[in-house]
């Protein structure tokens, strides 16, 4: 199969070919618990995939092994073609080259489940932070496209304010215009309802849903099942650390194969 | 009480002040660069590197200051045939700079445990977010690493400083003339321990008293997400998404 992409790499084409994500195989334990055992998984442009599983399934691993936060033992991450270069260091594996890493990270944004805004900074600063400082984007640009970015997600007249200042709701719609500032070719999400009350869960699905609406890549690890039948294209549920189901939402809500799938949808009605 | 003899005292203690907060600011300013240095050591989580820096804090953080200031001004004019060939006994034959050589060493180890303490405090999801969106190395640091640790130090950090200025007292006993030194001295010419003093402790109590004032203003001016939010901005139309 490698042979196959290589041969691909070196037409125009290739870019269009090469998924936007691809995960092959990867493993990663923590200590002798085994969370990842050999998870496969590829998102093409314009996927919306939704990560399912119960707690200690190895989902948000997997997602925080995409973009190198968890460091996988064994397997394969490619993103938009390129391989992220893995070497054994003095505790298990590292990154082989610190600034590919970075060069992917900005690439690749993460929503995080409990928001993870800087505190220092006002809302328009934490948008505009990585933009200028990591993409080394003219500032005035950055400022403009902030402003847009946090009218689109509704909380433009915060943009002066601290995020202790914002509801859950709030910060986290500010925290996916901080993602969405750095133009990413693949947004992660990785539990972002999990840490709101219940009233507010409604203001950011529905940004999430607008994001999916204009052909955004995203990966979500979720707990909300009208998010991934409705809004997803895929499902993906994972279980004790390998992938158990996995197809179109019709597909595996209205047919699971899997028994744990099965009692995992009906414990989540 | 001797009002008047009060007053002329005040203003001749008041000529030491310069050099009291000369000797406070040389100090807590190369301190700080110092106990940067060493709190990076100690983070370094390098056996080499942090060994060193836990035993140059457990040494200048165990014995006096007094005892430090004589063994560098005092101690080391027994080494000056050593110091002059290499040059540096015009720095340790100076009261001035053994006494600023002093305080640095003393309050770069207060200071390095209390950089270390604010560098730990920084959440590690703050961190985390910082990483995700690609940032690494200095980068990082001085982004969103250095600015909040700052933050958590500063009260910790402005009593260093006032400790310091009341540290800088323990110079005049190598001559140095500042406020400290003048009282003593006019104490020998007037024996008036009690107002001599009681102007002096003023003297320490007004400059720490401004100190205060000015680390409250930055703590102030560094903390707008620990108040409470200023009144809502007019409304810009906010699209419904």
């Amino acid at each position: 199969m490698s042979n196959g992409v290589a041969s691909l790499s070196t037409q125009p084409a290739a870019s269009e070919a090469a998924p936007a994500v691809s995960v092959n195989n990867l493993r990663k334990s923590f200590g002798n618990l085994e969370v990842l055992k050999g998870v496969s998984l590829s998102a093409r442009e314009g996927d919306v995939i939704s990560i399912l599983g119960a707690s200690g399934s190895g989902k948000s691993t997997m997602l925080r092994c995409i973009n190198m936060l968890e460091v996988p033992d064994s397997g394969e991450i490619r993103i938009g073609g390129e391989t992220i270069g893995l070497k054994k260091g003095r505790k298990g594996m590292e990154p082989a080259d610190q600034r590919q890493v970075d060069r992917i990270r900005s690439r690749v944004a993460m929503v995080f489940q409990s928001f993870n805004l800087w505190s220092h900074m006002t809302i328009l600063e934490n948008v505009i932070e990585a933009p200028v400082h990591v993409q080394k984007r003219p500032k005035a640009e950055c400022i403009a496209e902030a402003e847009e970015l946090l009218q689109k997600v509704g909380i433009v007249d915060k943009r002066n304010q601290y995020p202790s200042h914002l509801s859950g709701g709030q910060q986290q719609r500010a925290a996916i215009a901080r993602a969405l500032a750095m133009h990413p070719k693949v947004m992660l999400f990785d539990e972002p309802t999990s840490a709101l009350d219940p009233e507010l869960v409604g203001e950011v699905l529905r940004v999430m849903r607008s994001l999916a609406e204009e052909g955004r890549t995203m990966l979500v690890v979720t707990h909300e099942m009208g998010f991934a039948r409705d809004v997803s294209n895929r499902v993906v549920f994972l279980h004790k650390g390998v992938v158990e189901e996995e197809g179109a939402p019709t597909e595996v809500f209205g047919a699971p194969k899997s028994e744990r799938f099965k009692q995992f949808i009906s414990s989540h009605r | 009480m001797d009002f008047a003899f009060m007053r002329d005292t005040f203003l001749t203690l008041m000529g030491g002040v310069p050099l009291t907060l000369n000797l406070s600011f040389t100090s807590v300013a190369l301190g700080a660069v110092l106990a940067m240095l060493l709190a990076l050591m100690r983070m370094s989580r390098i056996k080499v590197l942090d060994w060193p820096a836990q035993g140059y804090v457990f040494v200048f953080r165990g014995t006096p200051l007094l005892v430090q200031i004589f063994l560098i001004y005092y101690g080391l004019g027994q080494f000056r045939p050593t110091l002059q060939a290499w040059g540096l006994w015009t720095f340790f034959r100076e009261p001035y700079w053994c006494a600023v050589l002093a305080l640095t060493l003393n309050t770069a180890a207060y200071a390095s445990e209390i950089i270390r303490g604010g560098l730990q405090s920084v959440p590690h999801n703050q961190v985390e977010a910082a990483r995700a969106c690609g940032m690494s190395g200095f980068l990082l640091f001085r982004r969103i690493v250095f600015p909040i640790a700052v933050r958590q130090a500063l009260p910790a950090y402005g009593s260093e400083i006032i400790l310091m200025v009341k540290a800088t007292s323990l110079a005049s006993i190598i001559t140095m003339m500042e406020v400290t030194g003048l009282a003593a001295k006019l104490i020998s010419q007037t024996f008036r321990a009690v107002e001599v003093f009681i102007v002096a402790g003023l003297i320490y109590l007004i400059l720490n008293f401004i100190i205060t004032r000015i680390i409250m203003a930055i703590e102030w001016w560094l903390s707008p997400h620990l108040r409470r939010p200023p009144a809502i901005e007019p409304r810009l139309e906010a699209a419904h998404v």
